[in-house]
C-alpha cells in the first residue's frame, strides 16, 4: 500500500492550511466554521496518522519518506522539504495529533467567550503544523524550521491575551531565551554542515560512527551545542526560567505547548541525534546530570507554589529532567516513554486544571480554592487520575511503570550511577508531596469561591480520554519480572538502541520497585498530613524563619531570575539606553563642531573696520620679514 | 540596447513627470507608475526569457558597448548577468512600491517629486549595469543628488541636517573612490599603453601589493560608507528617519544594496589579494555593526529610527559574507541584499502608515494597535519575524547561507554574528510589543486599518518574502555564475586559463555586440 504513504505531507499540511484559511478569512466567517477547520484539520492529521500507523505496524517497513521539494540548492548544500517518518517520529506525531486534536476539543469550550476565537485557532493550528514539521523533518534545517516555527507560536499565544503587558513579557521572554540555546545549536549545525557537507538526518547518523571515534573533540563540542538548543527548548537548567512565565498563555496553550509537546522538542532532538551522543560521552553525561539537577530544583520549587498551573509548570520542568536523566544514560526508549505518557498525564492535569479555572472565574491561586471534589467531580476523579500518575503511584497509574523504568537504568544501566539514582529516587518523593499538595488544597476542604461554570461534553471527553490513556498506557512497556511486556522498547528499537544492563544486576529489581513504591507513596502520606490531617505541622513550618526563607528562594525558582535580571538584562538595557544618541555619531558632530568653530574665527576678522586689517597687514608683513631674515 | 532603454526611459519619464505638472496635478504619479511598470515588465520579460542554459556558459547575458569619450578610454559600456538582473528586478519592484505609497502622502511639488525618484531609480539602474568605472562612478553621482532633494523637501522635521549628513558622507567617500578608479586608470595605462576604464581590461591589472590596498581601501570607503558598515553609519539613521516613506524605502531597500554590490562586483575581482589581507578585518567589523546595531536598534523609541539601525545590524552580515570568499556565503549575501530590501522596505512603509494616521514616529505613542488594525498587525508581525530570522521566511535563507559559508571562514566571528540574531529577537519583538500589544500610555485617536491599495502594497512583499523563503532556487540559480566569477581569483582553480572565446548566446537585437570574454589570469589560492 504505497498509498497511504504519499499522504505523508498531508499530516503537516493540513494544519497550516487550517492556519492560514483561518489567518485570511477567520474575521468573515462564523465561529462555526472557525471550530470546524480549526479542529478539523487537526482531526484529519490524527486520522491519518492512525491510519499511517496501523499500516506501519503491519507491514514493518524501516521508514517512510517522502520529499515534496527541493527547497534550495547552494554549493552541494542541499536540503529538502522532505519527510522521514519512522518509529521515534511516529510516537512523537500519534502524541502531538491525539493529544493537539483532544486540546483542540476542549477549546472549544475554554475559548468559546472569548473575542479573538479565531486568531486562537490559527496560532494552535500553526504550531500543531510546525511541531510536525519539528518531528518528521529529513534534515536538520528542515527540523530547525519547525523548531522556529514552534517558538513563534508559543510567542504568540503566551502572549495571547496581549492588553496585559506581564503577559507580553513572559512571551518575549520565552522566545529571547529559547533563541539562545537556538543559537548554540544554530552553530552545531554549522559544524555538522562542515563535518559532512550535509544536515540530511540519516546521512550524519551513518557517516559519524566512521568519521569520528567516541570522543572526537568534533563530536563532543557538537553535542553540546546540540544540547543547548534542547536545554533551551526544553526548559532544563540554566535555561529553564521561561517556562513557569509560560503560564500567562491560556491553559489549552500551557497543555498543549508548554507540557505535552514542544517542551519535549529537547527530548526529541537529542534521541534523534543520539549517534553523536553516543560519540561523546560527556555530553551524554551532562545531559543526565543536567536532567538531575533541574528535576530536583525544580521539584522543590514546585513545592511551593500558589499558582495552581505554576505548580503544573515546575512538575513539567522535574519531569522532563527525568527524560534527560534517562538519555543521559543512553536508555532512549525510556526517555521517549517517559514523554509520552507524560504527554498524557501533563495534558490532563493542565486541562483539570483550565476547567477549574474557567468554573472559578479565572483564579488560579490554591488558596482560593478547596471542596471542589464533591462540585467538580469528573473534573476530580479524572485530576486524581492524572496526580496518581505523576506521582508514579504504585502498580494502577501509568507514571509508575515509566518512571520506574528510569530509575532502575540509572542504577543498572551500563552508564548509572548512584548519585543520578539518588537525585531521582528524592525527585520521586518531592514530587508525589507537591503533586497530592496540589489534589489536597485544590478538591478537599472547605470551598471558597463559587463555581460558576460547569464543564460540558467538549471539556469532559477529553479529560476522559486523557485519564484513561493516563491509567492504560503503561501497560504496553512493563518491568521483566512484572509480566515484562515491551511493546514499546521493541517498536522503537530498530532506531534506539537498547542500553547495556549491568549483568548480574536483575535479581534486585524488585527491591527497587517496592522502594520507589514506599517513596511514592510515603510522600502522599506526608502531603497528607500537612495539608489535610494536621494543619498544625504546616503553622510550625509557617512560623519558622530559616523555613520561611528557603520558600521564598525556592517560590523565586531558586533566584534565576534576579540573576539572569542582574546579570544580563540590566547591563544589556543600561548599555542601549546609555548609548541611545550613538557615541560614534558624536565624533562627526565634533568634526562639524570645530569646521563650524574654524569658520566663527576667520568670519570674525571680517569685521569691515579698517585699522584691524592695516594692523593685520602689517603684522604679517613684520612676520614674513623675520622669517626671511632668520631663514 | 534593452539595458540602455532601461536608463533612458526612467530619466525620460522622471523630465515627462516634472514637466507634465503643469498640465494635470496627477500626471505625474501616472507617468512614473507607467514608467516604472515599463521597466519591470522589461527585466521580468528578460529573466523569464532567459534560457538557463545560457547562464551556465556565461555569466553575461546582455552586452551594450558606446564609445562615449574615446580618447580617455571612456565608453557607455553596460552589462547584464544574473547578479545585475536580480539587483534590477528589485530595483524596479521597490521603485513601484514607492510610487504606490506616496500616491497618498506627497501632496507639494508632485512633477519634481516623481522627478527624483525617477532619477533616483535611474542612478542605481545604471550603476547595476555599466561596466565602465567612469560611468559608474557618474550614475554614483546621479543617484546621490536627487536623493538629497527628496530628504531635503518632502522629509521630516530635521529634513536639511539630516539631508547634509547624507549629502556629505556620500560625496566624501565617493571623491576617495574616484581617487582609487583614477590611480587604477592611469597604472594600467602604464602597464598597457591603453587607457581604458572598461571593468574588464582593469581586472587584468597586476598591482604592487601596496598600491593594490591603497586603492582597495578607496573602492572601500565609498561602499562601507553606503552599506553602512559601522563606525561610518550615522548619516543613515538619519537620513532614514528624515526622508519622505518613498525615501526610506529606496535608501534601505536599494541605496544600501549598491555598497554590497559595489563589493562583490569591484572589490573582490579587482583587488583578490589585498582583499584576503584585509579580510579579517572586514569581518570583524561587519560583526561589530551586526552587533552594535543591535543595541542601538534596542533602545530607539523613533520607529523609523530604530528601523534603520536594524539596518546597520543585518547589513553586517553582508560584509561579514562577502568576505567569507566561498559560494555559500556570497549567495547568501546576494539573498541577504534581496530580502533585506523587502523586510526593511516594509517595515518603513508600515512606520509610514503610522506616520500618516497618527502624525507621529514615536513608539511611546503608540499601542495596542493589534485590536484596531488587526490586518496591519499581521503584515507587521511577518515583517517583523522576517526582520528576526525566522525560518520559512527569506532572510533567514540569507543569514544560515551567510553564517554557514563564514563559519567556514572564521569561527569566532561567526560565533559572535549568530548571537547577533538574540539581539535581532529583542529588537524585533519590542516592535511588536510597544506597537500593537501593549495598551498606549496616552489616548489614541482612531486608527483605520489598512485601505486596500496598502494592502495591495503589502501583500506581495509578503508573498515575495514568504516565497524568497521556501523556495529560493530560482534566485539562488540566477545568482550562481555571477558569484561564481566573482569567486574566481579566490578558488583554487583547475580550469584552463587559455584565452577562450564565448560568446553571449542571447542577443535580441543585433547593436548588442558579441563580446568575447577573457578569463582572468590572476589565481589566488587561499591558505
Amino acid at each position: 500500500m504505497k498509498a497511504m504513504a504519499d499522504l505523508l505531507w498531508l499530516i503537516p499540511a493540513l494544519p497550516f492550511a487550517g492556519a492560514l484559511l483561518l489567518v485570511l478569512f477567520g474575521n468573515r466567517i462564523s465561529r462555526g466554521l472557525v471550530t470546524a477547520i480549526g479542529t478539523g484539520s487537526v482531526g484529519v492529521s490524527a486520522a491519518i496518522t492512525l491510519l499511517l500507523g496501523i499500516e506501519y505496524l503491519s507491514s514493518q517497513p524501516a521508514y517512510y519518506h517522502q520529499e515534496v521539494w527541493n527547497w534550495f540548492s547552494v554549493a552541494g548544500f542541499n536540503p529538502s522539504i522532505a519527510f522521514h517518518l519512522d518509529a521515534l517520529s511516529m510516537v512523537f506525531i500519534f502524541v502531538i495529533t491525539f493529544v493537539g486534536f483532544l486540546i483542540h476539543i476542549y477549546s472549544t469550550e475554554y475559548m468559546a467567550e472569548d473575542a479573538d476565537y479565531s486568531r486562537f485557532f490559527a496560532c494552535m493550528n500553526l504550531f500543531v503544523g510546525s511541531m510536525l514539521v519539528l518531528v518528521m523533518a529529513d534534515n536538520l534545517l528542515l527540523l530547525y524550521l519547525g523548531w522556529e516555527g514552534v517558538g513563534l507560536c508559543s510567542y504568540l499565544l503566551i502572549g495571547f491575551w496581549y492588553k496585559e503587558p506581564a503577559n507580553g513579557y513572559a512571551a518575549r521572554k520565552a522566545f529571547i531565551i529559547t533563541r539562545v540555546g537556538d543559537t548554540a545549536m544554530a552553530i552545531g549545525l554549522f559544524m555538522l554542515f562542515q563535518a559532512f557537507g550535509t544536515l540530511h538526518i540519516q546521512t550524519i547518523s551513518t557517516e559519524a560512527v566512521q568519521l569520528w571515534d567516541t570522543g572526537a573533540q568534533m563530536a563532543v563540542i557538537i553535542a553540546f551545542l546540540l544540547l543547548g538548543g534542547a536545554v533551551g527548548k526544553s526548559g532544563q537548567l540554566p535555561l529553564q526560567t521561561w517556562l513557569p512565565d509560560a503560564m500567562a498563555g491560556p491553559t489549552p496553550v500551557s497543555a498543549l505547548i508548554h507540557a505535552a509537546t514542544m517542551v519535549t522538542a529537547g527530548v526529541y532532538l537529542i534521541a534523534r541525534m543520539h549517534v553523536i551522543f553516543e560519540l561523546a560521552p560527556v555530553a551524554m553525561m551532562a545531559v543526565a546530570a543536567i536532567g538531575a539537577v533541574t528535576l530536583l530544583i525544580a521539584g522543590f520549587a514546585a513545592l511551593t507554589q500558589y499558582d495552581l498551573k505554576r505548580v503544573l509548570a515546575y512538575s513539567t520542568i522535574s519531569q522532563i529532567g527525568y527524560m534527560f536523566l534517562a538519555l543521559g544514560v543512553g536508555a532512549w526508549s525510556a526517555g521517549v516513554f517517559h514523554f509520552m505518557i507524560h504527554a498524557f498525564f501533563k495534558a490532563l492535569l493542565f486541562l483539570c486544571a483550565g476547567a477549574i479555572i474557567l468554573a472559578l472565574h479565572h483564579e488560579q491561586d490554591m488558596r482560593k480554592m478547596g471542596g471542589l471534589r464533591t462540585s467538580m467531580p469528573v473534573v476530580f476523579w479524572t485530576f486524581l487520575i492524572g496526580a496518581a500518575s505523576l506521582a508514579a503511584f504504585p502498580l494502577v497509574s501509568a507514571g509508575f511503570y515509566s518512571k520506574d523504568q528510569i530509575l532502575w537504568l540509572q542504577l543498572a544501566g551500563e552508564n548509572g550511577s548512584v548519585w543520578l539514582y539518588a537525585a531521582g529516587l528524592l525527585g520521586a518523593f518531592v514530587t508525589s508531596i507537591y503533586t497530592f499538595r496540589m489534589v489536597f488544597i485544590t478538591f478537599y476542604g472547605e470551598a471558597k469561591t463559587h463555581v460558576g461554570h460547569q464543564p460540558t461534553m467538549a471539556i469532559k471527553v477529553p479529560l476522559i480520554i486523557l485519564g484513561v490513556l493516563s491509567l492504560l498506557g503503561g501497560f504496553i512497556e512493563l518491568p521483566h519480572n512484572f509480566g515484562h511486556v515491551v511493546l514499546f522498547s521493541d517498536f522503537l528499537s530498530p532506531i534506539l538502541p537498547a542500553v547495556s544492563v549491568v549483568p548480574g544486576f536483575d535479581q534486585y529489581e524488585w527491591m527497587l520497585q517496592v522502594l520507589a513504591a514506599v517513596v511514592s507513596l510515603g510522600g502522599i502520606y506526608i502531603a497528607y498530613l500537612f495539608y489535610l490531617s494536621k494543619p498544625e505541622l504546616l503553622a510550625s513550618i509557617h512560623r519558622s524563619n530559616t523555613a520561611m526563607a528557603v520558600h521564598r528562594f525556592w517560590h523565586s525558582g531558586w533566584g534565576f531570575d534576579k540573576l539572569y535580571d542582574t546579570l544580563l538584562v540590566r547591563p544589556y538595557v543600561f548599555l542601549a539606553n546609555v548609548n541611545k544618541r550613538d557615541v560614534i555619531d558624536g565624533f562627526y558632530t565634533g568634526l562639524a563642531r570645530v569646521a563650524e568653530g574654524f569658520h566663527m574665527m576667520l568670519s570674525d576678522t571680517q569685521s569691515g573696520v579698517l585699522r584691524n586689517y592695516v594692523a593685520g597687514i602689517v603684522v604679517g608683513a613684520i612676520m614674513i620679514l623675520t622669517i626671511s631674515i632668520f631663514l | 540596447m534593452i539595458l540602455v532603454w532601461l536608463i533612458v526611459i526612467l530619466m525620460a519619464g522622471g523630465l515627462l513627470a516634472w514637466l507634465a505638472q503643469r498640465w494635470h496635478r496627477a500626471s505625474p504619479r501616472w507617468i512614473a507608475l507607467g514608467s516604472v511598470l515599463a521597466t519591470l515588465g522589461t527585466t521580468v520579460y528578460l529573466w523569464l526569457a532567459m534560457p538557463s542554459a545560457t547562464l551556465g556558459a556565461s555569466p553575461w547575458l546582455l552586452q551594450y558597448d558606446l564609445p562615449w569619450i574615446p580618447q580617455w578610454g571612456v565608453s557607455f559600456s553596460l552589462a547584464l548577468d544574473g547578479l545585475s538582473l536580480l539587483m534590477l528586478l528589485l530595483t524596479f519592484f521597490l521603485g513601484l512600491v514607492a510610487i504606490l505609497i506616496s500616491w497618498k502622502e506627497i501632496k507639494n511639488k508632485v512633477g519634481f517629486f516623481h522627478f527624483n525618484l525617477l532619477w533616483v531609480l535611474a542612478g542605481i539602474t545604471g550603476v547595476f549595469l555599466t561596466m565602465d568605472l567612469f560611468l559608474f562612478y557618474f550614475f554614483w553621482e546621479v543617484m546621490l543628488i536627487p536623493m538629497y532633494f527628496m530628504i531635503g523637501i518632502w522629509g521630516h522635521e530635521n529634513r536639511n541636517y539630516a539631508a547634509y549628513k547624507f549629502f556629505i558622507f556620500t560625496q566624501a567617500s565617493g571623491l576617495l573612490m574616484l581617487l582609487a578608479i583614477l590611480g587604477l586608470y592611469f597604472i594600467h595605462g602604464s602597464q598597457t599603453g591603453t587607457y581604458t576604464f572598461n571593468y574588464f581590461a582593469l581586472l587584468n591589472t597586476a598591482l604592487a601589493p601596496e598600491a593594490a590596498l591603497l586603492l582597495m581601501f578607496g573602492f572601500l570607503a565609498a561602499f562601507l560608507v553606503k552599506l553602512p558598515v559601522v563606525p561610518f553609519h550615522s548619516w543613515l539613521p538619519d537620513a532614514h528617519s528624515e526622508a519622505p516613506t518613498a525615501g526610506s524605502v529606496i535608501l534601505a531597500g536599494l541605496l544600501l544594496k549598491t555598497g554590497a554590490y559595489g563589493l562583490l562586483r569591484f572589490v573582490l575581482p579587482l583587488f583578490p589579494t589585498a582583499a584576503v589581507e584585509f579580510a579579517p578585518w572586514a569581518m570583524l567589523l561587519g560583526v561589530i555593526g551586526i552587533i552594535y546595531g543591535a543595541i542601538l536598534a534596542f533602545s530607539q523609541t523613533d520607529l523609523k529610527r530604530l528601523v534603520a539601525y536594524t539596518s546597520v545590524s543585518h547589513m553586517g552580515f553582508v560584509i561579514l559574507g562577502v568576505f567569507a570568499f566561498n559560494e555559500l556565503a556570497l549567495q547568501g549575501v546576494v539573498m541577504q541584499m534581496i530580502t533585506h530590501g523587502l523586510s526593511t522596505g516594509a517595515l518603513f512603509i508600515l512606520a509610514g502608515f503610522l506616520y500618516e494616521r497618527l502624525h507621529t514616529r514615536d513608539i511611546r505613542l503608540m499601542g495596542g494597535f493589534w485590536s484596531k488594525a488587526p490586518k496591519m498587525g499581521v503584515v507587521a508581525l511577518v515583517f517583523v519575524m522576517a526582520s528576526l530570522g525566522l525560518p520559512g521566511l527569506g532572510n533567514f535563507i540569507a543569514e544560515f547561507l551567510t553564517l554557514v559559508g563564514s563559519w567556514q571562514a572564521n569561527n569566532v566571528l561567526t560565533i559572535f554574528a549568530t548571537i547577533g540574531l538574540v539581539m535581532a529577537t529583542a529588537y524585533s519583538l519590542r516592535i511588536m510589543q510597544k506597537v500593537f500589544y501593549e495598551p498606549a500610555a496616552v489616548e489614541q485617536p482612531e486608527l483605520p486599518d489598512l485601505t486596500s491599495r496598502e494592502m495591495l502594497i503589502a501583500a506581495p512583499m509578503i508573498a515575495g518574502i514568504l516565497w524568497l523563503g521556501l523556495y529560493p532556487q530560482p534566485v539562488l540559480d540566477l545568482a550562481k555564475p555571477s558569484v561564481q566569477e566573482q569567486l574566481q581569483s579566490f578558488v583554487p582553480s583547475v580550469e584552463n586559463k587559455t584565452i577562450v572565446g564565448r560568446q553571449t548566446a542571447f542577443t535580441t537585437t543585433t547593436t548588442d555586440t558579441v563580446y568575447f570574454q577573457i578569463t582572468k589570469g590572476i589565481t589566488y589560492e587561499r591558505k
